[in-house]
């Protein structure tokens, strides 16, 4: 338990160095579906495949969020990235390998993965 | 769905969307009375008597993306399945409360799964909400409280990539020596 709080406080200190580095409204942020139908399709896995690859590369910098379903079930799961700057970038069908590497390509390196985007939002 | 942690993922979204500033999540193992009792308790909005009679109906749903509404519906009747029943008492700005009990022993009972996932992805989002998760295993409890990681945390977001890993790893673990070492 001590160990876990101690990386507890080592995230706490990258985070707090990267809000001081970042201006306002610079973070990415990444959206991953959330209704029945994502849930059922495997979401939480593309979601708990996103954190851990967000852990280990140490990505304060990026805020995750959810949202409900947007009625394109068939689609599920579903995963947002959004940089700053940049359209929404929607991704279909992600499954937990996938998910690290739309983290991995997109997010880090800002590469879009053209075949799996099922949508994309106006600039 | 094939985990127990998954319908409480669902519940949970439900209270987010309605509105819910705190949640209170409970899962007690008594393996005496041989009863496993799941209760999630939030203050959002609440809904009227006529949507609570309707609201464990699959064809039923306030949203109006699709036209069924499955995710209570799934949870009853994997509750019934296991000899069990779910129950929902809610009132219009009063919260609601979702209380499934099932046998501990009944094989068809799902594996609780991966509730430090469920929990981490229930606390992805921009609007804090206070959350707390009790687990209670014969005489053993567990305790998660987003309330005081986010005291820890002072300025920082709960819903930061590295964060809500650590939130996933430190439930699992938490749970992993309320059960003894036997489930990682």
């Amino acid at each position: 338990m001590i160990k876990s709080l101690d990386e507890l406080q080592k995230i706490k200190e990258a985070e707090l160095e990267a809000i001081r580095l970042r201006e306002a409204g610079q973070k990415a942020r990444i959206v991953v579906g959330m209704g029945t139908c994502g849930i059922a399709a495997g979401a939480r896995e593309v979601m708990a495949a996103i954190l851990d690859e967000l852990g280990k590369r140490r990505l304060t910098s990026v805020a995750v969020t959810q949202t409900g379903c947007i009625g394109l079930c068939a689609q599920e799961p579903l995963v947002d990235v959004i940089l700053p700057g940049k359209p929404r970038v929607t991704y279909g069908k992600v499954d937990a390998g996938k998910a690290r590497q739309i983290v991995a390509q997109h997010v880090v390196n800002g590469i879009v993965i053209t075949e799996w985007v099922v949508n994309r939002g106006e600039v | 769905m094939e985990e127990l942690a998954l319908h409480l993922l669902d519940l949970l979204e439900n209270a987010l969307a309605a509105g819910a500033r705190h949640i209170l999540i409970t899962i007690e193992e008594d393996g005496e009375r041989d009863r496993l009792i799941v209760t999630v308790q939030d203050d959002g909005r609440g809904m009227e008597a006529a949507a609570l009679e309707k609201a464990l109906d699959p064809f039923y749903t306030t949203r109006t993306t699709r036209k069924a509404g499955l995710g209570l519906s799934l949870f009853q009747a994997t509750a019934v399945q296991c000899g069990g029943t779910l129950t929902l008492e809610s009132q219009p700005g009063q919260g609601t409360r979702v209380v499934a009990a099932m046998r501990l022993s009944h094989p068809d009972l799902p594996p609780l799964g991966d509730m430090g996932a469920t929990i981490a992805t229930a606390l992805s989002r921009e609007e804090p909400v206070e959350l707390i998760y009790r687990h209670r295993r014969g005489r053993q409890e567990f305790q998660f409280s987003s309330t005081w990681l986010q005291l820890h945390l002072g300025e920082i977001p709960l819903n930061c990539g590295p964060v809500l890993d650590w939130v996933q790893r430190y439930i699992n673990k938490g749970l992993a020596e309320l059960y003894g070492g036997d489930q990682s």
